[in-house]
């Protein structure tokens, strides 16, 4: 990595970070780790379980929340207030400053859900008293749902490279909530006849499919996770990633910024 | 060699959602200025000064035409590290620090880190914020943005600075500053290239002036050059409590002030108006030639620019 894209990728850490949103969405996520505490007390036999369902579940979607906030905006707020011209107007490539924000998007990501994940961890230990071996799946539950972000951070940002922020944040939310019933569209389309298997076929393959990163169930029912499936999620994301990156970039290397 | 030598760039928008249709902000330009000018790039709102200087940037694409920067071309990647920029009222990261965004701006420039603080420290003293330093921006003036815009403007000691209004929003204390400012730029050997509607401002300070209006250039010269091509007026003052109707008929500007008559006459009609006096027995006390300043020629040039375009330019 570049030392300009190093830069640019630090001071989008700095913003959400000394982004006060930022915060209450931490303070919100631990509050529902306490209340999956709460839940776990009552449920007889099963707290380990609802725990872990619960809590990843509300990493997830905190960090969803984030990377679709902060994502939509990183270009769009950027030519609305025009900082983005006296970083242009210096030796910065367009390209740069794309995967500049996209690394710092990232990587805000990726400290969140380590804060949220330290959350999970707590109260797991205060509901079962000890870590079991099996536990250690819930980390690679939690390295899925980064991958998740990682994806959903370079789609709301190909959206913000041309489209507003309202808009980019319905096109992300909405790629979000197909791409996690990729695997029901797939299903779905090998039912169907010809033209519609390739139909459907076709659109499924373009969603992200999440749902095969989204492992919380089986982990929380302390099963464990393939080698292979751990591969082939880590490809799948950071190729996915890359090709919404390169549309980003190439939108806004055609891009007027009026 | 030129600092910036503009050939016929030019810019064309398409404007409408289902039936586009194309919106000239720009027309053909050329432009060349020499290393070491202030020059000023004079325009109302909306005359194309700002898609000018975002062409020069690489902001905006220009639809046709070319410019080189210090000879070189401006998709050249080294002509971004001999430029700086001010944007016009500039709006920066409000979450850092004067000195936070000197630092980022300077790594993004190139510089190396060793020296940056160092370097970021001067520059702020230099624009007069070294006592804000650790201020986040959102805690700041307008005036202070504009000071902070110029610092990282001038931050990795380009050779060529662009300001896109400098002056706008200041006070006059501030616009003296930043005057003072392109003036030491200037003696440090820089070109400065600014864009402005503030004409006093243009005429203290530029070496040469371009006039756009409705983009399209109307004229380009040294402001001396400019105005002395206009049509002079005198000013006669005499001696009186009212105004002849011989002097009334020649259509002049007549201001009655005690026992003295001041009046504006087109500079043709300065014997006529003299004769106009003898015969009436009035004493003259002065006949002065009126200065004319560049907000006039200015006001003129917009008034008729069909007229001048094709002359000038």
């Amino acid at each position: 990595m570049n030392a300009r894209i190093g830069h640019i990728a630090y001071n989008t850490f700095r913003e959400a970070v000394r982004d006060r949103v930022l915060y209450n969405l931490i303070a919100f996520a631990l509050l529902l780790s306490g209340s999956a505490i709460l839940v776990g007390q009552i449920s007889m036999d099963v707290e380990r379980l609802v725990v872990v369902n619960m809590g990843l579940t509300a990493v997830s979607l905190f960090g969803l929340v984030i990377a679709i906030f902060i994502g939509i905006q990183l270009v769009s707020k950027e030519i609305e207030r025009r900082t983005l011209y006296t970083v242009l107007s210096r030796p910065v490539r367009r390209w740069e400053f794309i995967v500049g924000k996209f690394f710092g998007l990232a990587g805000t990501l990726v400290v969140n859900t380590f804060f949220m994940a330290i959350g999970v961890f707590g109260a797991l230990l205060y509901v079962a008293h000890k870590f079991q071996k099996p536990d250690g799946w819930i980390l690679v539950a939690l390295y899925f749902i980064v991958l998740q972000f990682v994806i959903i951070c370079a789609i709301a940002l190909f959206f913000s490279s041309f489209s507003s922020p309202l808009l980019s944040a319905v096109f992300s939310f909405s790629l979000f909530v197909i791409g996690s019933f990729a695997e029901d569209l797939r299903r779905f389309a090998a039912m169907a006849n010809t033209l519609t298997r390739w139909v459907v076929s076709g659109i499924a393959y373009i969603l992200p499919n999440l749902s095969s990163l989204n492992v919380i169930s089986s982990v929380a029912h302390q099963q464990p996770v393939s080698a292979q499936l751990i591969l082939n999620n880590t490809a799948y994301a950071l190729l996915y990633a890359a090709t919404a990156l390169c549309g980003a970039v190439l939108i806004f290397e055609r891009r007027n910024l009026k | 060699m030129p600092a910036i030598e503009i050939q016929g760039l030019e810019k064309t928008y398409q404007v409408g959602f289902w039936r586009k249709r194309p919106k000239r902000a720009l027309q053909p330009l050329q432009l060349t200025v020499e290393e070491g000018e202030i020059f000023g790039f004079l325009g109302p709102n909306g005359a194309g000064k700002t898609t000018t200087l975002k062409m020069l940037m690489g902001l905006v694409y220009p639809t046709g035409g070319s410019a080189r920067i210090l000879g070189m071309d401006l998709n050249d990647p080294r002509v971004k590290a001999q430029i700086g920029f001010l944007p016009e009222q500039p709006y920066f990261y409000d979450y850092l620090t004067a000195h936070e965004l000197l630092t980022y701006y300077g790594h993004l420039s190139g510089l190396p880190g060793k020296d940056l603080a160092k370097r970021a420290e001067t520059m702020l003293e230099r624009v007069g914020l070294r006592d804000v330093r650790g201020l986040q921006l959102r805690k700041f003036s307008k005036g202070m943005l504009q000071r902070v815009g110029i610092a990282q403007a001038i931050l990795h000691e380009p050779k060529v600075v662009f300001f896109d209004e400098p002056m706008s929003g200041l006070d006059p204390m501030g616009r003296r500053e930043v005057r003072d400012l392109m003036e030491q730029l200037k003696a440090e050997g820089k070109t400065v290239f600014f864009s402005t509607h503030i004409l006093s401002d243009a005429e203290a300070l530029c070496d040469r002036v371009a006039v756009i209006h409705l983009g399209e250039l109307l004229a380009v010269g040294a402001v001396a050059d400019l105005t002395s091509g206009v049509r002079g007026r005198v000013e006669l003052v005499w001696q009186g409590t009212k105004v002849p109707p011989s002097l009334k008929a020649m259509g002049g500007d007549c201001y009655v002030t005690g026992d003295t008559v001041r009046a504006v006459f087109p500079e043709e009609s300065q014997d006529m108006a003299l004769e106009a006096l003898r015969r009436e027995g009035l004493r003259l006390i002065s006949l002065v030639p009126v200065r004319t300043t560049l907000e006039e020629y200015f006001v003129e040039k917009l008034r008729k620019p069909e007229k001048t375009a094709g002359a000038i330019a």
